[in-house]
């Protein structure tokens, strides 16, 4: 089902968190909202699910206008953060309620309550509590009553944030398979750029209650519309030196001339690039298959390499590194994509 | 029982304090069934005359006993219930709605729950006679349950708040109404505090003392505490200690009762919280 959001603003009292928002998202895509905390992406997607009123803009499922339909009458499902489980029910009464809601038969509740858990893998936990499950599984539980109603949008607000990091890796792939099996539409809040680009087909970046940026996450990792963008997307982080612009081809925003920022991934400096730039090793970080090291120029700035293991690089070494130049990125003195 | 073992010097000093009450509840009933002749430690013979009033009237014109622990069942019975139905919403509203002037009504729950009530005791004493439920257990029960009600009203809301606000929320996106919500999915959360307050509400009203002695003081709507007290101007010779210990006894036995089934009930209140 596709969903649009058009011209949406969120007033807290007099203070305006969002102003007319625009997202479109495409029938059984999944798409992430990404950004820091109290950029207004929880907030985007209570709206959605009918939590928060909206305080202009519309919300349309499809042909339907669903901006004024109450929380309960919206074919959507929600998945919380610390998932809102009913601890007073066994897991197979939380999947079914939703159901019982819908004063659907008991054969039928049955049956469906049975397809779901087989569809998330809990079958044998059915008749366990809450309290007795792992987060992994509690997760697994709130996706199955999230989708047992069969809903048209499936809103995730930081699933895995309360899960440890190997559950995290695992969660991530089975939310991604069983949002594929369903083919549902579904929507991602995280503030975790890892999980945003792992798991979504595209990325929706947001800062301070707007969209800066909607695209593939290689796209927006390739091709970043600014250095907010550049910088949230990565890791380890892109590094920024300040630049001096020569001889820029009209027509640019800062003229032929003046000063500029530089962003240089990790990826794209190295011994493997030539040797035109000379520094010291200041860091060294080794992740096992990579290290990471950090390299400080004359300049006094600070430039950071990813670099296959077996360099051997010490602290206080001097290196003469190259760049992949056609990958650098070259952003205005306010930030602005040049 | 294995972990009791590492704790037996709290339970030494819990049985030092409390064998002084143990021992004068003994000797209550002991002596109520046997009186111990004066100057001597050991009871004489059993002599069960202490307990008449369980099988006659202690006077002419007098009610029975079964009258007024009836009545005193009542009292503490319908006390109880309308202090949990009404602490049991009000606490929701207080713990969940953002409604207008709720830190003026949440302060005046703990000034009315620390208020010294005796010296209300004359204006409720004139309301209820304008009002003509003057000396009737209804009006005893209202008076009670309303100073009673900050109190439940404050602990439901404590209870409230532990619960997670996005069990209501995934609630009403399961596609239940407000109300469905608070009846399945919130009351279970809060049912352990419910169920002491409950209990507390209860033994208050089954302890309460000055309320029934001033507003209802006619024998139609006697309690227990009440009863107990006109014991004393029974015969005006001499005081029958026999027969004061028995109704002692009888008095106290459904507390006593109440708090070994409800220990772990009545424990909650205290802890606050819901478990598993």
């Amino acid at each position: 089902m596709e969903l649009t959001l058009t011209n949406f603003t969120k007033r807290f009292g007099d203070q305006t968190v969002i102003e007319n928002l625009n997202l479109s998202v495409k029938s059984g895509e999944m798409i992430a909202l990404l950004g820091p905390s109290g950029c207004g992406k929880s907030t985007t997607l209570f709206a959605i699910c009918g939590i928060h009123k909206m305080d202009g803009g519309s919300l349309h499922f499809g042909a339907d206008d669903v901006t004024r339909l109450p929380a309960q009458q919206r074919p959507v499902g929600v998945v919380f953060q610390n998932y809102a489980l009913y601890p007073h029910m066994t897991v197979a009464e939380n999947i079914a309620f939703p159901l019982k809601v819908q004063r659907k038969s008991r054969t039928e509740i049955g049956r469906e309550v049975g397809v779901m858990a087989e569809m998330v893998q809990i079958s044998n936990l059915l008749d366990r509590r809450p309290a007795q499950l792992s987060g992994g599984q509690q997760q697994r539980v709130a996706l199955a009553r999230a989708m047992v109603r069969k809903p048209d949008v499936l809103l995730l607000d930081e699933p895995l944030a309360n899960l440890d990091a190997k559950l995290r890796l695992e969660m991530r792939s089975e939310i991604r398979r069983i949002q594929r099996e369903t083919g549902i539409t579904a929507i991602l809040v995280t503030h975790d750029q890892v999980e945003a680009m792992s798991m979504c087909d595209r990325i929706a970046l947001m800062k301070e209650g707007q969209i800066v940026q909607l695209d593939t996450a290689m796209g927006m990792y390739t091709n970043p519309i600014d250095q907010f963008v550049a910088g949230f997307l990565g890791n380890p982080p892109i590094s920024f030196l300040p630049a001096e612009a020569l001889n820029l081809t009209p027509p640019s925003a800062v003229g032929s001339t003046g000063p500029i920022t530089l962003g240089i991934r990790p990826e794209h400096v190295g011994p493997q690039f030539g040797s035109a730039i000379e520094g010291e090793v200041t860091f060294v970080e080794p992740q096992g298959r990579e290290e990471l090291v950090d390299m400080r120029l004359p300049s006094g700035d600070a430039l950071r390499a990813i670099l296959p293991t077996g360099h051997c690089h010490v602290i206080g070494q001097k290196v003469k590194w190259g760049i992949q130049q056609d990958r650098v990125l070259a952003f205005t003195a306010e930030g602005a994509r040049l | 029982m294995t972990g009791h073992s590492r704790n037996w010097y709290i339970l030494a000093v819990l049985s030092i304090a409390s064998a002084p009450l143990l021992i004068m509840y003994l000797f209550t009933l002991v002596e109520s069934i046997a009186p111990i002749p004066h100057g001597r430690l050991l009871p004489g013979e059993v002599d069960l005359n202490s307990w008449r009033f369980l099988w006659e009237r202690l006077q002419e014109g007098r009610p029975t006993i079964w009258a007024v622990t009836f009545n005193t069942f009542v009292f503490a019975g319908t006390t109880a219930l309308a202090v949990c139905a009404l602490s049991v919403t009000a606490g929701y509203a207080l713990s969940r709605l953002n409604m207008p002037g709720r830190p003026i009504f949440l302060g005046g729950l703990i000034m009315l729950h620390a208020f010294p009530t005796i010296t209300l005791i004359v204006a409720i004493f004139i309301t209820l006679q304008f009002l003509g439920i003057y000396d009737t257990l209804l009006g005893l029960i209202l008076v009670k349950a309303a100073l009673e009600l900050p109190f439940g009203i404050w602990v439901m809301k404590g209870f409230y708040d532990t619960v997670p606000w996005e069990i209501e929320m995934a609630g009403v996106q399961d596609g239940a109404s407000r109300a469905r919500v608070w009846w399945e999915l919130v009351l279970p959360q809060v049912r352990p505090g419910l169920a002491a307050l409950l209990i507390i509400s209860f033994l208050s009203g089954w302890s309460e003392f000055v309320l029934p002695l001033v507003l209802a003081p006619g024998s139609s709507a006697q309690v227990l505490t009440t009863f107990l007290n006109s014991i004393i101007f029974l015969d005006d010779a001499e005081m029958d200690f026999g027969l004061f210990k028995a109704l002692g006894m009888f008095y106290s036995l459904p507390v006593i009762l109440i708090y070994l089934l409800f220990q772990k009930q009545l424990m909650n209140i205290y802890g606050g919280g819901t478990k598993g």
